[in-house]
């Protein structure tokens, strides 16, 4: 029998991992089931819920849509990269704990990344545009207010 | 999702070879194909990333119009400062589609391919009645829950809405698309169901979508795009229209106008009877009004979506009177 797994090289939060993953497998379980790195969370797995935001070149995307081997020779930043060394949070997880942005807890590692990727591409300007370029993110305890308070706020500190 | 072999094309001509094969599909953005491959509708032996060719996500201006490579991120396009300056409804049509992360992912390309968002369709397990997916196996949705289903375009085999925002920007301004080795009007390049609705676009096996052409025009240039939705984002619409205007130098006279429809037919749906009804005349609330009634000529509903046959002519109307300053 023909070995159905390829080897797939990642390069995650500035490490280079190489793997053997069947195809199908998407980026959001090559990072949870073979990387051991759980802050990406697995919500709808269906491109729904935004649980499972992560960076690719920079930009927001699913990880739960987006293959382990497409990405192969592409950098992906996942929450735990965000914060640099050691213990320090980046501007939009400070402002998240500041203005209680969650309740749960669940989304928010997706919340934070859709967050930052928005402030990023210049689409933080007001609470419409901040709501419309985080539609992607639900977050079923309802915390939509704290959260677009913290986007705006950490807009302005990283200006 | 069943497992697939997995061949990242290294060429254009590399991907249509590859794309030849009938158990064989491309990957671009993949927020299509991983979609339906997780929800048992997509089965592919081979998927062919074409995501890493170069040279086709450039987006090109010159006198006739804009060239958008199909490569391009959603994302990109409706961001582009010449996008926006010459062809506002394709900025607004991208930017109030899907979510931000879903436009980072998807292509252009990949966009004209997307398909319909029909429950029914997307649930082989409790549906097994789809003409769509199953040739012949018939349309559970007729009888069923319709409140999203097309009014327009249907046929007694499918009456699947086609949900695509972009394509009715498209459909106004005429587009064509590029297949590399030939040119597709884009009303063209979408089917109507008719007896065979598992075929949606006019691509043989073995083409592969290179570009999307647009040609400039005043009427381009002074263009919006309104989506009619049930919520304020990340919803397909209930109904939507992509419309463009050119007033004559009296500034009231209709020189040149565009009308076309989403959310209520099977297709992208241009509205040549309203264009023609306006076209030279004086632009008033009360003509565009009766005008735009024409837009769902031969409507037919299915119960609960009937009211997109109230909810058009309105979407249209607003559009219209929004762009002339009227509303």
């Amino acid at each position: 029998m023909t070995d159905p797994t390829i080897s797939v090289q990642l390069e995650v939060n500035q490490r280079v991992h190489t793997l053997r993953l069947e195809p199908r497998v998407t980026l959001l379980d090559a990072l949870r089931e073979h990387l051991g790195l759980t802050g990406t969370k697995k919500g709808c797995d269906q491109g729904q819920c935004g649980a499972c935001t992560v960076h690719v070149d920079g930009a927001g995307v699913l990880a739960c849509l987006t293959l382990a081997a497409q990405v192969d020779g592409r950098p992906v930043t996942t929450i735990e990269g965000l914060g640099g060394n050691g213990n320090d949070l980046h501007p939009v997880q400070a402002a998240f704990l500041k203005h209680d942005a969650l309740q749960c807890g669940y989304c928010t590692p997706g919340q934070i990344m859709s967050a930052v990727a928005c402030i990023h591409e210049g689409h933080a300007g007001s609470d419409a545009e901040i709501r419309e370029y985080m539609s992607g993110n639900l977050c079923r305890c309802g915390a939509y207010p704290n959260i677009v308070a913290a986007v705006r706020q950490a807009s302005e500190e990283m200006r | 999702m069943r497992n697939f072999a997995y061949l990242r094309a290294g060429s254009l001509e590399e991907a249509q070879r590859a794309a030849a094969h009938p158990a064989a599909m491309l990957l671009a953005g993949g927020t299509t194909l991983i979609d339906l491959a997780k929800c048992g509708v997509a089965a592919p032996d081979t998927v062919v990333d074409i995501s890493h060719l170069a040279a086709l996500d450039n987006i090109a201006f010159d006198e006739r119009g804009v060239s958008i490579g199909s490569l391009a991120r959603m994302s990109w396009v409706a961001d582009d400062p010449g996008i926006r300056r010459y062809f506002p409804a394709i900025s607004e049509a991208l930017w109030q589609a899907a979510s931000a992360q879903l436009r980072n992912m998807a292509t252009i390309g990949g966009n004209l391919m997307q398909r319909t968002r029909c429950p029914y369709f997307r649930d082989p397990a409790a549906f097994p009645a789809c003409n769509k997916r199953s040739t012949g196996s018939g349309c559970a949705a007729i009888g069923g829950v319709t409140r999203n289903h097309a009014v327009l375009g249907t046929s007694p085999s499918c009456i699947a809405t086609y949900p695509g925002d972009l394509a009715v920007a498209l459909v106004a301004f005429d587009a064509e698309v590029d297949l590399g080795r030939r040119l597709v009007a884009i009303d063209d390049f979408f089917l109507l169901p008719g007896t065979t609705p598992q075929r949606e676009h006019a691509m043989e096996p073995g083409e592969v979508i290179t570009a999307i052409h647009v040609p400039a025009s005043p009427a381009a240039r002074r263009s919006t795009y309104l989506k009619v939705r049930d919520r304020q984002s990340y919803e397909f619409a209930a109904a939507s229209a992509a419309v463009g205007l050119e007033l004559a130098p009296d500034g009231r006279t209709i020189a040149d106008i565009r009308v076309a429809l989403g959310g209520i037919a099977t297709k992208p749906w241009r509205a040549r009877s309203v264009e023609q009804a306006l076209k030279g005349k004086v632009l008033t609330a009360e003509a565009v009004e009766r005008a735009a009634r024409a837009a769902v000529e031969g409507a037919v509903d299915h119960g609960a979506n009937h009211y997109k046959i109230d909810l058009a002519p309105r979407v249209v109307t607003r559009a219209i009177l929004n762009l002339g300053g009227l509303a």
